[in-house]
């Protein structure tokens, strides 16, 4: 029966929606930061471990989201990865749990340079409402020096697409050096 | 004497809607004794405050939901574990929280507290400082010729949340798993309290977040019970619309998800293109696509939106065209009846035995649904059929949650052509008091238990139903190999954070 699942993809096309264009001001201020010299070009790719240090999961439902056909991240030359030590970019969700904390900073020294670390979601900004928790030491930047912020509780499928787009944009302009 | 028996010498202290037995130390040690010969009392929650140890039980032949608590002495209280195993977990959480040790419990390894904290026992009435550094963890042994182990995690390799589990293998057969969990503790609990109930609803509906509405369901109620309220019939009408939704779009998720694991692509594109619909729709009628605080003690924070009855309506009514084809290419296609069948398989008994809630015990003949018994609004008037098989395999709970998706159609279609009219919140007394909620969640029965003090919450647990299934995955792998492990995890779909509190 499975072929009529295809004929019927085949007769109305794909699913996946337009991309929308990564908003200027972001691409503008990242490019800004990159003022690096363009060696060690990435290319317009880039491979995503995606970490959770903390969050309530809500936002890895999301994240998960951009894997299917409606949001089909692979287009943008966005993927993710099973080890940090293929990854460009550390995707990190959640407060950093003190307990998570020493796996979150050996996941980022795996991860070879030249590396990007996106905090998603309003816990891995600051906390969240977990801010002042006996059990976290705060957001991402508690831990990881971080390069991007994608807020929302937990941040749309589009949200997130839209700050990874605006990355690989970033990236492509002014390629980052190894730290 | 009888374990009902004992319990009828207890002191009753008030708590709505369920009356809480203290038993003395002796009494509490003969009655855990006499679980053994008792098996229709399952264990469904063991928690703590700084000065007592609190089960919550369920009388599987009266139907009866029974909490019992014991006074801690010097730091002691007898066990609950060697008789009734599934409080195994629990005990070694109380110890790390509250300092309370469970004499003789099968199992004193620390649980959440893997040496990282500040303190020790921070929900203690003094916490201590945390002077020692972190100890590697231990694990069970196995021994054997050719055993060998493999470690994986907390950083998993998929977009999951992190957890360890070590695998002893027989060369590709799995012999042993042993699950550690906590990487995830936030402290919750703890700052849940002095907060009203409407500010710690916040956390409540953080605790696991596919399970926001569930949890503040059960939250809600909690807080109601204690306060003496009920919440207007619009609001638990609305309740119950957003928790099947919530179920339709967990199931449809995962079901995508685990054939997906077993790398046939076309079902889950297009479970996956269903749950954003509903999520689409759920945004339409609740302003968030998980409708993360939306349930709130007392009703509701915000009225459906005036189109939202008709996106929720034509997003059901597309899956439920759709789904007889979906399931057509299911039984279909052998490679996914290669892969799921007698994989991961539960034996009944153990599901009954550790209480198992939700589409794992359902899969494996334990038909207990938090919608029918104890029941709440509104299911009471609406007659839940609980899908049962007993199979317990992969497969299995993938069929209950087929089942699942078109039983919470037919609920929601009821409740938003019947929906009353009328106020969706009520101001909560600022009273004291002590409530039990529940809920029935995707994954299964939730059970909270909150103390107020002028309307301020002294103390409160949160129980989320993995805390019953995480431990049959170690019994269900057992002789399964390892690459089919993510397959049964997901399956079995556990929340980390939500045990993790
Ligand atoms: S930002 Fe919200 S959804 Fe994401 S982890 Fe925090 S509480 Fe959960």
């Amino acid at each position: 029966m499975a072929w009529r699942e295809m004929f019927r993809a085949l007769r109305e096309g794909p699913l996946t929606e337009p991309a929308t264009p990564p908003p200027e001001d972001e691409v503008a201020i990242l490019a800004a930061r990159l003022k690096a010299a363009a060696f060690n070009r990435l290319g317009r790719t880039l491979a995503i471990r995606q970490v959770d240090s903390g969050s309530c999961n809500g936002c890895e439902l999301e994240i998960a989201m951009l894997t299917g056909i409606v949001y089909d991240l692979e287009r943008f030359g966005l993927k993710f990865v099973a080890s940090p030590r293929h990854a460009d970019v550390l995707l990190v969700t959640g407060p950093v749990t003190r307990t998570m904390h020493p796996a979150l900073t050996r996941t980022w020294q795996a991860t070879p340079d030249p590396k990007w670390v996106v905090a998603v979601g309003d816990c891995a900004i600051d906390g969240g409402v977990f801010k002042g928790s006996y059990a976290i030491t705060g957001g991402i930047d508690s831990a990881l020096p971080v390069d991007l912020v994608i807020r929302g509780c937990p941040p749309t499928p589009t949200a997130i697409l839209d700050g990874l787009c605006a990355l690989i944009e970033a990236n492509a302009r002014e390629p980052r050096r190894p730290r | 004497m009888t374990a009902h028996a004992i319990l009828d010498t207890a002191a009753f202290v008030a708590c709505a809607p369920f009356p809480r037995r203290v038993l003395d130390q002796s009494a509490w040690a003969e009655f855990a004794a006499a679980l053994a010969a008792t098996p229709a009392l399952e264990l469904l929650a063991l928690w703590a405050d700084p000065t007592h140890v609190h089960a919550l039980l369920h009388d599987r032949d009266s139907a009866d939901f029974l909490p019992v608590s014991v006074a801690v002495e010097i730091g002691l209280y007898p066990a609950l574990s060697p008789t009734r195993p599934a409080a195994a977990w629990f005990e070694r959480m109380i110890r790390d929280l509250w300092g309370h040790t469970a004499a003789d419990g099968i199992d004193q390894r620390p649980w959440l507290d893997h040496g990282h904290w500040a303190t020790t026992t921070p929900l203690a009435a003094r916490p201590s400082p945390n002077l020692a550094a972190a100890e590697p963890a231990e694990f069970l042994t196995s021994e054997g010729e050719g055993l060998h182990q493999i470690a994986v995690g907390p950083v998993h390799a998929g977009i999951i949340e992190p957890g360890h589990f070590r695998f002893t293998c027989n060369g590709e057969t799995i012999v042993r798993l042993e699950i550690r969990l906590g990487y995830l503790h936030k402290g919750t609990l703890g700052l849940l309290r002095g907060k009203s109930p409407r500010a710690a609803a916040r956390f409540a509906a953080r605790l696991s977040g596919d399970s926001t509405v569930a949890h503040a369901i059960a939250f809600a109620h909690a807080a109601e019970a204690a306060c003496g309220v009920a919440a207007p019939p619009r609001a638990t009408q609305l309740r119950g619309v957003m928790g099947e939704i919530e179920r339709i779009a967990n199931h449809l998720g995962d079901i995508g998800a685990i054939i997906g694991d077993a790398s046939f692509a076309v079902l889950p594109a297009r479970f996956g293109w269903h749950r954003e619909a509903v999520l689409r729709a759920a945004a339409r009628a609740f302003g968030h696509r998980l409708m993360m605080d939306a349930v709130i003690p007392g009703g509701l924070a915000e009225d459906l939106a005036t189109e939202g009855a008709r996106a929720i309506l034509a997003t059901v009514a597309a899956i439920e065209a759709e789904l007889p084809g979906l399931v057509r290419i299911y039984d279909d296609t052998s490679s996914l009846a290669d892969r799921l069948q007698s994989t991961g398989t539960l034996r009944p008994d153990l599901a009954e035995r550790f209480a198992a809630g939700g589409f794992v015990g359902r899969a494996s003949g334990r038909r207990f649904d938090a919608r029918r018994i104890p029941g709440y609004a509104p299911y009471d008037r609406l007659d839940v059929t609980a899908v049962c098989l007993d199979q317990g395999d992969v497969d299995a709970r993938v069929r209950v949650r087929l089942a699942e998706i078109t039983e919470s159609i037919r609920l929601l279609r009821l409740l938003l052509t019947e929906l009353s009219d009328g106020p969706i919140a009520l101001p909560l007394p600022m009273a004291s008091g002590e409530g039990i909620g529940w809920s029935e969640g995707f994954r299964g029965d939730i059970w909270h238990w909150l103390r107020l003090e002028g309307g301020l919450i002294t103390a409160a647990f949160l129980a989320d139903p993995s805390w019953r299934q995480w431990p049959l995955l170690q019994a269900a792998i057992e002789g399964n190999i390892v690459a089919d492990f993510p397959l049964c995890n997901k399956s079995f779909n556990c929340s980390y954070s939500g045990v993790d509190l």
